[in-house]
């Protein structure tokens, strides 16, 4: 097993300010912004976000929830994988609102497409905008894309991404990791 | 840990301390979601389930089946007094023509001890044992300790008094197993009669002094009077009963503390329980019923998501 690191620590502040000023650009004052991180790994992101926005702009009150979608995800009963549900947290109304919906990694777009699913169970927002960290643009099942980008890569299905936070895993920062290709043939 | 280590919920002796833990985890979530303007998830839209209750039930019955749509199921509802049981035709034919309909998961309530754990023996469905006879109800034992766990913080080391009939309550049982599975402290009390001899062995203290039981515990658990399994006299009346046994508000009073009041239902009034008593801000008896349905559908997706490999 091989890893690369593809966004180290310093990276990773750039893009979280950069993020901020873009989300900024299009929602001015944050009337009808709400921030969502879907979990689990989502809401890491989203948390950096909405500290930093808090740092920036300390005048705009956002609210921030967290969605969990492990109820709505279409490949249950359907792969080995026993899925644990995290907490779902929205103390805010959406309706009407722009949400922000945020994650760590885009890759198939099927969790994206869960997590729509399981926000329109909360009232029907006026928009919803994707914001993802890692943006894995060659491997869609699902016709979604992100708005708000932290970084493209071009990567094979093999190849896992993954995304370290310094809260929970010590340190920034986000690596590809192959496994390496075993020949069989004698 | 977030697999089931089991197939079907057949009884609490069945199932392990992991696996309880991931049912109440679960069914945390759920009580969320019941508690949405939208209450309901797509997670089971492409089961079906078969709710069959050879034996009279309400609350059991309405939670299953509320859990189930909440869950996106497809439920049918059988019950026996509607069918051809009353025909002659046995419990496994019975199953076995539902399931030859397509059914892919069963809940059953049946008068008999041990028949889901028959049934489980020679069918695929999954099967959720909903009260058999006087053996088990696993998840009324599974609500009842989510319900503890929410109010008091933790299982390990409440401790936690049951009151009234033990000899025919399945809800004793599982009870005494989830309870002390989970390390909580479990006394039993009630007339002589109504206990079973050697219960000890359970691990579970006895006595036969109700004042004695409720200044030892945090959560008293009041069972009903099962006067339809009482084939025999087993004390001379319900008043007399309700004088010695029956939990009052001047008794409750009485304790240096606040205790939990619950109860399975349904409540005979005036016997085990006076209204003053159920009814007090003491009571978790609806918060029981709430939980309930968090719990079947925490079993049920459990359940599910593990049989599919």
């Amino acid at each position: 097993m091989q890893s690369r690191v593809i966004l180290d620590h310093k990276q990773i502040a750039l893009i979280i300010d950069r993020l901020c000023y873009q989300i900024t650009e299009t929602h001015k004052d944050f009337k009808e912004a709400v921030l969502i991180g879907v979990q689990p790994r989502g809401v890491d992101l989203a948390e950096r976000l909405f500290d930093r926005f808090k740092q920036l702009f300390p005048d705009y009150k956002i609210p921030y929830g967290k969605l969990d979608i492990t109820f709505y995800r279409d490949d249950f009963r359907r792969s080995d994988k026993a899925f644990s549900p995290s907490v779902t947290d929205i103390e805010f109304s959406i309706e009407g609102k722009n949400v922000l919906l945020i994650d760590d990694v885009l890759f198939t777009g099927r969790t994206i497409r869960s997590a729509l699913d399981a926000l329109l169970d909360f009232g029907r927002p006026n928009d919803v905008e994707l914001v993802v960290l890692i943006d894995r643009r060659l491997q869609r099942h699902v016709p979604i894309q992100a708005k708000y980008i932290g970084k493209t890569i071009d990567s094979i299905i093999s190849e896992k991404v993954k995304v370290f936070w310094q809260d929970k895993d010590g340190m920034d920062k986000v690596e590809i990791i192959t496994e390496p290709i075993i020949n069989v043939e004698n | 840990m977030s697999a089931l280590s089991t197939k079907h919920l057949l009884g609490i002796k069945y199932i392990n301390t992991d696996d309880i833990h991931l049912i109440l985890q679960t069914a945390k979530e759920f009580k969320e979601v019941i508690n949405r303007p939208i209450k309901k998830v797509p997670s089971l839209r492409d089961l079906t389930i078969a709710n069959l209750f050879f034996e009279n039930s309400t609350r059991t019955r309405i939670s299953f089946e509320l859990a189930q749509k909440r869950l996106s199921a497809d439920v049918i509802n059988f019950s026996a007094s509607a069918s051809s049981v009353k025909k002659g035709e046995t419990l496994l034919d019975t199953v076995n023509n539902i399931l030859a309909m397509k059914v892919d998961m069963i809940v059953m309530r049946h008068s008999s001890v041990g028949a889901p754990m028959f049934l489980a023996n020679k069918i695929d469905a999954n099967i959720i044992n909903a009260g058999d006879g006087t053996h088990e109800h696993p998840t009324q034992a599974l609500l009842d300790a989510y319900s503890i766990k929410e109010k008091v913080g933790e299982l390990k080391g409440v401790r936690v008094a049951i009151i009234g009939d033990i000899r025919h309550s399945r809800v004793a049982l599982s009870n005494i197993y989830c309870l002390t599975k989970m390390g909580a402290e479990v006394m039993l009390a009630g007339p002589p009669t109504l206990i079973p001899k050697h219960i000890e062995s359970l691990g579970v203290k006895v006595t036969y002094n109700v004042k004695e039981a409720l200044e030892w515990c945090d959560v008293a658990n009041i069972l009903r009077i099962q006067l339809e399994r009482q084939d025999i006299k087993y004390f001379p009346t319900l008043r007399e009963y309700a004088l010695y046994y029956g939990i009052t508000k001047e008794i409750l009073d009485s304790l240096n503390k606040k205790i939990l009041i619950m109860h399975p239902g349904p409540i005979n009034r005036g016997v085990e329980i006076s209204s003053d008593a159920a009814d007090s801000p003491q009571s978790i008896i609806l918060d029981q019923v709430e939980n309930g349905v968090a719990i079947r559908m925490a079993i049920m997706f459990l359940l599910a998501g593990r049989s599919f490999t």
